[in-house]
């Protein structure tokens, strides 16, 4: 049941990607492009799906975790680190480029794999080696 | 090429993967950030829930197909990007986004939620260095 369920958000979450149009790469990059805004050409359709989902979230957030406990756990787990470190602007500095150069952060670009393309299945590939290298890095941190 | 401003439909999907956020929380206690999930998937193993997020992910693929079975036609959908940039870009966002913590849905729609200060710090930066990257690729370049 636990997993089903898990099927089934991810789908939801999925899906809403498509909806929202930011399974198109080409969406997303001219949302990026601010210098077209007096130029013409501007989509600021991401900051509709960003400002969606905060908004559902922030208020489902305050709802759910009113509970003593997850339906299938025992326990919330909620991220706990505060300090602004090296990873938390580094990280999202490269992860930015990337982003800027082919228009996927990881959601779209596997909601892009369901629609078949070749260049779709080399970006997660390239994505899911790019992510093994940050996680073996980040745990010799920890030992260390 | 030029994309047409979808201001309902983007509400609309935003709202969704809002809704699938939450649900995440309510029913497994986990914040919905792709990145974090899709490397979890991946060895080493710390805890036994990999199964999940490989169902997660599964779900993730589908949307495309979910969406052309309920409205008839698939959505649009253009790389015109070379596969050398998509593939540098590829090692960038996943390296970045697991060293980061998280992506645009952990740190932009779950951890901003959460009124989380590191988010914020992440979102602003990987805003600034991605419209930077598209600044230099479509217009010096």
């Amino acid at each position: 049941m636990s997993l089903l369920v898990q099927f089934l958000i991810g789908l939801l979450f999925g899906t809403g990607l498509v909806v929202a149009g930011m399974s198109d790469p080409q969406k997303v990059l001219n949302f990026l492009d601010f210098a077209a805004i007096p130029k013409g050409g501007w989509d600021p359709s991401l900051a509709f799906v960003l400002g969606g989902a905060v908004i559902v979230t922030f208020i489902g957030y305050r709802l759910v975790l009113r509970r003593d406990r997850p339906l299938f756990d025992a326990k919330f787990h909620i991220p706990t680190k505060k300090d602004i470190d090296l990873p938390i602007i580094a990280g999202p500095a490269i992860f930015g480029i990337g982003w800027g150069l082919a228009g996927f952060c990881p959601g779209p670009a596997f909601t892009a794999l369901g629609t078949g393309s070749s260049q779709a299945i080399m970006f997660v590939i390239a994505m899911l080696v790019g992510m093994v290298a940050a996680r073996m890095f980040a745990l010799r941190q920890i030992k260390t | 090429m030029l994309t047409e401003f979808t201001p309902w439909a983007s509400l609309v999907g935003g709202a969704m993967i809002g809704i699938a956020s939450v649900a995440l929380m309510a029913t497994h206690g986990r914040v919905a950030g792709i990145s974090g999930i899709a490397v979890r998937m991946l060895p080493p193993y710390l805890d036994s829930d990999a199964a999940g997020r490989v169902l997660f992910i599964l779900g993730l693929i589908l949307g495309p197909l979910a969406y052309a079975t309920v409205t008839g036609a698939w959505a649009p959908f253009t790389i015109a990007t070379s596969t050398a940039v998509l593939i540098i870009g590829g090692l960038l966002v996943g390296f970045g986004s697991v060293w980061g913590n998280g992506c645009t849905s952990g740190h932009g729609v779950c951890g901003m939620s959460r009124l989380s200060t590191r988010s914020f710090v992440a979102v602003g930066t990987f805003m600034a260095t991605a419209a930077a990257t598209v600044f230099i690729t479509r217009h010096l370049i």
